[in-house]
């Protein structure tokens, strides 16, 4: 193992946490400031995949795709936040999980009905295809470089957004107590259908994303809401800062325990026992890691205990 | 006997016939017809209805029902077929595990069988049975022909790579039955994973000259366009289906060159299969699959049967059955001892023609091949 191909498996676990940190911190901001629980926050990735993928393919323009995606999904994200999600908030979290897991089977069969069974094809734009030398001599795909500008430039906007602005203040005001920002005469149902079209953007922007990635197909945000979720009880729910931290130590930890813990289990075991186990292991790697910050910190990374 | 004795003899013979021709066969499909899987239960469905529609058989009545890919809701399906729907027959099952949920209690209460698709061991070895019937394959038939061509195509040191679960294990040792050159790295990844940049890097400093790959559905599409956008380049070659005609269309170019050992392609040169290509095409406006061939032989192998038995009968119909008189899309066709095909498996690569994506036949990856577990099966 050189070192080289380990500084490119760390750039993977960065990329792979800074697109995981899109997701969870729409998540994180909707759970922090509705105390909603939204599964339906993997449809509107969904959701805008397939925008992208259907706006390039009628363009031709990866980039118009990427603005379609952002509008698709911060629409969906707002309709259904003024139609369903206005319904919940004073509703358990029960009630929530069961009306947000009908939006998925809906945007599913509704996104089947629309575009069919088969995955969209998607790629990534010519002007970011191929590899490119790093220094160090390392061979590393552009579009994925990219990937990690992007998301450190929307997490740096993000906290600029919550930490000096009128509508961040509004937030984190309600946040800390919703009652008392509304009696103070601001309009909370609509701060709260802003934020939740704000989340959906970014869900629908990084499924846009990694769509170009990965395969755009019906139900492809169900894995990804999952380990979103593993990150923002590991960063702490309401944290954005907790969020992008959570997402990069998952990426990482995923990403690196795939890689190394094979080799380490190679070393006292035959090739094929050590792939096995390295790979069952690794595969709850990310899990263990929750479970040891719940233990040390019970209410996340950077969230109130 | 007089030539008016042996005519009432014959017309009595034809009578029969056409009456045991006449006894109504009720078929369930149990497929994947939502979510992630549904492409490839959709094409089982078409190409069977295909088959089924061009026959024009009053007598073949044709239930379906989607399982949602769920082993629970495919097993709920089957009862309901059987018991209150009184199916004479099961069919359509995509996915191995829904299979050996479904298949094992379905025989059991006497009920045929057909496999479309999944084809797992356990049901070709130890667990065979009478009335079960593979039409596919057995589920390690082309990870074997990706092993036994891979050398030819020059790969003499693989990296090899499928997710960690029974099919993966299962299609990493067929891989390695038949192939000749070094494994040169074995990597089993999470079943769903969608980002494969730490496994393309172990590939690049693997040293490996080809890779191997079983990643079904989109967990192939991700694979196939981050592992062209690396720039790595080694030859890629896996079982079809990775690399089938539903997918291939989401890869794009990435995945022109690609080698995938078959049992069926698009070009493989018999009338059955020409003339199956073409309605496929005609009748949905879309090449077809292996699923939809293996549906369409499914459809006609039973509709081979019918003509020659009473279902009720369910010796004479297995019997009929095991004959496999019809015109497989694959050319020769036969079952072995434990009811699966003895067929060649061949190599295809995937080519640009016009403005979609298909594939081409390239070799014989083996021919005249059964199965590895024939010798676990008694009955």
């Amino acid at each position: 193992m050189s070192a080289m191909l380990l500084i490119e498996q760390v750039l993977n676990g960065l990329q792979y946490g800074v697109m995981l940190f899109l997701m969870a911190a729409g998540l994180t901001l909707v759970f922090g400031v509705m105390g909603l629980i939204n599964l339906a926050h993997g449809a509107l990735f969904m959701v805008g995949a397939f925008a992208c993928a259907s706006v390039a393919a009628a363009t031709g323009s990866f980039w118009l795709g990427l603005a379609a995606s952002l509008a698709a999904a911060a629409a969906a994200g707002a309709i259904v936040e003024l139609t369903v999600i206005r319904r919940l908030y004073a509703r358990d979290h029960l009630d929530q999980v069961l009306a947000t897991f009908a939006l998925i089977l809906v945007f599913s069969e509704g996104t089947r009905w629309l575009f069919g069974s088969f995955p969209l094809y998607l790629d990534i734009p010519p002007a970011l295809a191929g590899p490119v030398t790093l220094p160090g001599g390392i061979d590393y795909p552009l579009y994925r470089l990219v990937l990690i500008g992007i998301g450190l430039a929307i997490a740096g906007g993000l906290f600029w957004l919550i930490g000096r602005t009128r509508l961040g203040i509004r937030i984190r005001a309600g946040e800390a107590d919703r009652e008392m920002i509304a009696a103070l005469g601001v309009d909370i149902s609509r701060l709260y259908t802003i934020v939740f079209a704000l989340g959906a953007a970014l869900a629908g922007l990084a499924g846009a994303l990694v769509g170009a990635l990965q395969s755009v197909q019906v139900g492809m945000g169900e894995p990804v809401l999952i380990l979103a979720f593993v990150v923002i009880v590991i960063g702490g729910i309401g944290s954005i800062k907790g969020a992008l931290v959570g997402a990069i130590l998952v990426g990482l930890t995923d990403t690196l325990g795939r890689f190394l813990l094979p080799v380490l289990f190679g070393a006292f075991m035959p090739p094929s026992q050590a792939t096995t186990v390295g790979a069952a292991l690794a595969s709850m790697l990310i899990y263990i890691l929750m479970a040891g910050v719940l233990v040390v910190r019970p209410g996340g990374l950077f969230g109130r205990a | 006997m007089n030539a008016s004795k042996s005519l009432l003899v014959a017309a009595a013979a034809l009578a029969m016939a056409g009456m045991a021709q006449a006894e109504p066969v009720k078929v369930g499909m149990i497929t994947t017809l939502s979510g992630g899987g549904a492409s490839l239960g959709i094409d089982t469905r078409d190409g069977f209805m295909l088959a089924v529609k061009r026959a024009g058989n009053p007598d073949l009545e044709v239930v379906i029902e989607d399982d949602q890919q769920k082993p629970d809701i495919a097993v709920q399906i089957a009862d309901k077929m059987i018991q209150s729907e009184k199916v004479d027959l099961l069919t359509g099952i995509v996915w191995s595990n829904l299979a050996m949920a479904v298949v094992p209690a379905a025989t059991a209460q006497g009920k045929f069988y057909l496999s479309t698709n999944a084809a797992p061991s356990a049901l070709a070895g130890k667990g065979c049975n009478p009335n079960y019937f593979s039409v596919s394959y057995q589920n390690d038939n082309l990870h074997e022909a990706a092993g036994a061509y891979a050398a030819k195509a020059g790969i003499t040191k693989a990296f090899i790579m499928a997710p960690n679960y029974p099919a993966g294990q299962d299609s990493l040792a067929g891989f390695k039955r038949f192939y000749e050159g070094e494994v040169v790295g074995e990597v089993y990844t999470q079943l769903g994973q969608t980002d494969y940049a730490g496994e393309i890097a172990q590939i690049r400093a693997s040293g490996a000259d080809g890779v191997f790959i079983f990643l079904p559905g989109g967990m192939g599409i991700s694979f196939v366009k981050q592992y062209a956008d690396s720039g790595v380049g080694l030859q890629l070659i896996g079982p079809a289906f990775s690399f089938d005609q539903s997918i291939i269309q989401a890869m794009g170019d990435a995945a022109v060159g690609v080698l995938n050992g078959a049992n069926w392609s698009p070009d493989l040169d018999n009338a059955a299969n020409a003339a199956f290509v073409a309605g496929f095409a005609e009748e949905y406006g879309r090449l077809p699959s292996v699923y939809a061939a293996y549906g369409y032989d499914t459809a006609n192998l039973l509709l081979s049967a019918m003509g020659k038995a009473s279902v009720t009968d369910a010796d004479a119909f297995r019997a009929a059955l095991r004959e496999a008189d019809f015109d497989s899309v694959r050319g020769e066709f036969a079952f072995n001892a434990s009811q699966h095909p003895i067929q060649d498996l061949y190599v295809r690569e995937v080519v640009r023609d016009g403005d979609i994506l298909t594939n081409r036949i390239v070799g014989v990856a083996i021919e005249d091949r059964g199965h590895a577990y024939e010798d676990e099966c008694k009955m």
